[in-house]
């Protein structure tokens, strides 16, 4: 609707007779024709299908009902997809600080310019992103075997017994430790760049009144890429939340500590392919949708306010 | 103007909404069709002659070779072999080109435990329309009940999987360990092998359904009764808990190897003799020459290890049939080739490449029986196999939705793998898991 405003402005000023009125509204809706159509088709067409699944129920025996609201009530007490949801509150919670913090250091130490080799380090820490989540995990995966991997081997080598990576108790943390390596680079690119624009003038000014490096950073760089680190927290929340890749892929290596509902995403993914449970499966998929949705608009109505 | 803007707003939503309904229509499943109208063999004969292509999606090894022959006999005839995944994959695959109603193969290869659940789902065709009722007696009782479901016959059995003890003779010289008999000589062969070599196991087992059913069918145990609609489920019965005691022990005092089977370091463990024993089904030579052809010579295959001393009880491991999906495009081609693949030339060459027959002719003749294996230093392994498929304890069956049961054993009986839970609870875990994934479905369960 914007974008009919302009040219029903300028033709209030003309007083148009009744008739080209009607014609120029159509002409604005052929305009945004295209966009709508795609919109609908990419966009909404996908939710609405989702929605409409989630309000049947379809069975081996019995066939397809409608069921209302009834796949929702069983979201809200499944203990199985609110273990999930716990287990990736708990990653968000520890992995994406550690993430966050140790991409705002490295991009600070490559800005502060007295870093040798600047511009290797910056590629270096950025390489990880550029392979692919897959097979990242994959070589991941290879290093953490207690048996045949680099774990097994410094086992022998050392005489020791590492704990084992791949146990129900550390694999979540062995996740994290994949997903900080592939996602640090991508987040210190993020702050790395925001750096670049402050005026090197401040920098002048802080250096005239005698500024520490310290002061510099709380003064004037952090306060000045707030907003990237909004950014990618945000990026990150949502990440955290559809974790997925990495645990299915690990999976193949430790089934027993990666079950089926180990994050809401394969929760769903196993509803829907193992157990041919469609309607659950999309009402899963729009719950947890919702779910990030409040949690990153949350974050970021707290991120703005204490911008002004 | 106002007014204007609104109507067409509506026009908009109502267009958005019939955009998205035909998407709903278009993929949602066809359920139509649900009678097959007979085929007759001559059709099926117009059809080679014609010629055309097929899909078929299968990981046994031994289709390639049937396949080549195939085609070679029927020139016209184009045969795409897919492998689309071991198992549970390639269901899912299947599952979902079915309800996506496009990219569906002609011809699959489904065990016999998926079977039911395909064929309840519909998505299979009845064979009996083609006339597959003539087989009867073609194919050893035990396949041949198994694809016989319902009502119909869903599937052509392609191979069975009597299971036996293969085992590393070298490994077992070394340390002069008996080949055990029963479960209980199984268990302290096991114990003396990791004693003596702290980096060799007896076996490998990270919590596998397959073979967890196999060794309670083994034992007596019926875990799963299944009446039409109605469901038992008990996986607390005499047969299960004998299974659950023996491998408890295992578990408990870390004599299996934590490998995953079909994984490099499985292949790895069964040539350097740090995985001792395999008990699995007779399809396994195909797979130990192709896969880990360094240990040629080394292993050999006796019976099954006992639950009671001087029993000769065997159970069924795997085993597949092919099967045509309804949505197939060329189903009498497709029959063509299942007929040649599992009860016409086909089961020769597959027989001599290596496969276990599910055909009676086949297991009794005295080629087969007598076919040294150099795999196993000549050992006349099909004699030991044929013993075992004539000992299958009778009576076992799947659940009418064991994809999907066995898809959840590592949520609830493999934490038994990993930490300190019993395996009896593990079992009672995936009782209730399934029974409830039961009720959901609409089925009876008591």
């Amino acid at each position: 609707m914007t974008v009919l405003a302009p040219p029903t402005i300028t033709r209030t000023g003309q007083t148009a007779p009744r008739p080209a009125r009607r014609r120029r509204s159509w002409t604005g809706w052929a305009f945004v024709g295209p966009f709508m159509t795609v919109f609908a088709f990419v966009f909404v067409a996908p939710i609405a299908y989702a929605i409409y699944l989630s309000v049947f129920r379809t069975r081996l025996i019995g066939g397809t009902s409608f069921v209302g609201l009834e796949n929702y009530q069983q979201v809200f007490t499944d203990p199985q997809f609110w273990s999930a949801t716990w287990r990736v509150t708990l990653f968000l919670l520890v992995q994406v600080p550690i993430m966050l913090i140790l991409a705002l250091l490295i991009a600070l130490a490559i800005d502060s310019g007295r870093l040798y080799g600047k511009a290797f380090f910056r590629v270096a820490v950025f390489m990880p992103y550029a392979v692919p989540a897959v097979v990242a995990t994959l070589m991941w995966g290879f290093m953490y075997g207690s048996r045949f991997g680099l774990v097994g081997n410094i086992n022998d080598t050392f005489g020791i017994s590492l704990p084992d990576p791949l146990s129900p108790d550390l694999v979540l943390a062995s996740i994290g430790n994949i997903v900080t390596w592939e996602f640090v680079g991508y987040n210190m690119l993020i702050f790395y760049s925001a750096l670049q624009v402050v005026p090197k003038s401040l920098y002048e000014a802080a250096e005239l009144d005698g500024a520490s490096q310290f002061q510099v950073i709380r003064a004037i760089k952090l306060p000045a890429i707030r907003g990237a680190l909004l950014i990618a927290t945000i990026f990150s929340i949502i990440g955290s939340f559809q974790l997925f890749n990495e645990p299915s892929i690990l999976q193949s290596l430790a089934p027993n500590a990666i079950t089926t509902y180990f994050t809401p995403n394969m929760y769903a993914y196993s509803l829907s392919f193992s157990g041919q449970q469609y309607n659950y499966s999309a009402t899963v998929a729009i719950v947890m949708g919702i779910l990030t949705m409040i949690v990153a608009y949350a974050v970021q109505l707290r991120g703005t306010r204490k911008d002004r | 103007m106002f007014t204007n803007r609104r109507a067409f707003l509506r026009t908009a939503a109502l267009a958005t909404a019939a955009i998205t309904t035909a998407a709903l229509a278009a993929c949602g499943s066809d359920d139509s069709g649900d009678t097959t109208t007979p085929v007759s063999a001559d059709q099926v004969q117009a059809a080679l002659d014609k010629g055309g292509s097929i899909t078929v999606w299968a990981w046994e090894p031994t289709l390639k070779q049937a396949v080549a022959a195939f085609e070679a006999k029927y020139p016209k005839v184009k045969v795409n072999l897919v492998n689309a995944g071991t198992g549970n994959d390639q269901y899912t695959a299947l599952q979902n080109a079915v309800a996506a109603g496009s990219g569906v193969p002609d011809v699959a290869q489904i065990e016999y435990y998926a079977l039911p659940q395909f064929a309840l789902g519909k998505s299979l065709t009845d064979l009996t329309a083609f006339g597959a009722g003539e087989l009867d007696g073609t194919f050893t009782p035990g396949p041949w009940s198994s694809v016989k479901t319902g009502g119909g016959t869903f599937g052509l059995p392609m191979d069975s999987g009597p299971m036996a003890l293969f085992y590393n003779k070298e490994v077992f010289d070394k340390h002069k360990i008996e080949v055990p008999t029963t479960w209980d000589e199984y268990a302290a062969a096991a114990k003396k092998l990791h004693a003596a070599d702290p980096k060799a196991y007896i076996t490998n087992d990270t919590g596998d359904a397959g073979f967890t059913t196999s060794l309670i069918w083994q034992a007596g145990g019926k875990p799963f009764a299944v009446d039409g609609t109605n469901v038992k489920i008990n996986l607390a019965d005499e047969g299960s808990a004998k299974f659950a005691g023996t491998w408890q022990k295992l578990l408990s005092d870390k004599l299996v190897a934590p490998v995953g089977s079909w994984s490099d370091g499985w292949y790895k463990g069964l040539g350097d003799g740090s995985i001792a024993t395999l008990v699995i089904g007779a399809w396994m030579p195909a797979n130990l020459e192709s896969g880990v052809p360094g240990a040629k010579g080394k292993w050999r295959v006796a019976p099954m290890p006992q639950w009671t001393a001087g029993a000769s009880a065997a159970a069924e491991n795997g085993g597949s049939s092919l099967a045509i999906p309804k949505a197939g495009p060329n189903n009498a081609l497709a029959y063509a080739f299942l007929k040649y693949a599992t009860a016409g030339e086909g089961v020769k060459i597959r027989v001599d490449n290596g496969a276990f027959p599910a055909t009676t002719a086949e297991l009794k003749s005295a080629e087969f029986l007598g076919k040294e294996f150099g795999y196993f230093g000549g050992q006349k392994a099909n004699e030991i196999f044929a013993k075992s498929a004539a000992d299958v304890v009778p009576g076992w069956s799947y659940l009418p939705f064991q994809v999907y049961a066995n898809s959840i054993f590592n949520d609830t009986v493999g934490q038994a793998y990993v930490t300190d839970k019993p395996l009896t609870d593990g079992l009672k875990a995936w009782q209730d898991a399934s029974a409830k994934y039961g009720k959901d479905q609409g089925f009876t369960v008591g």
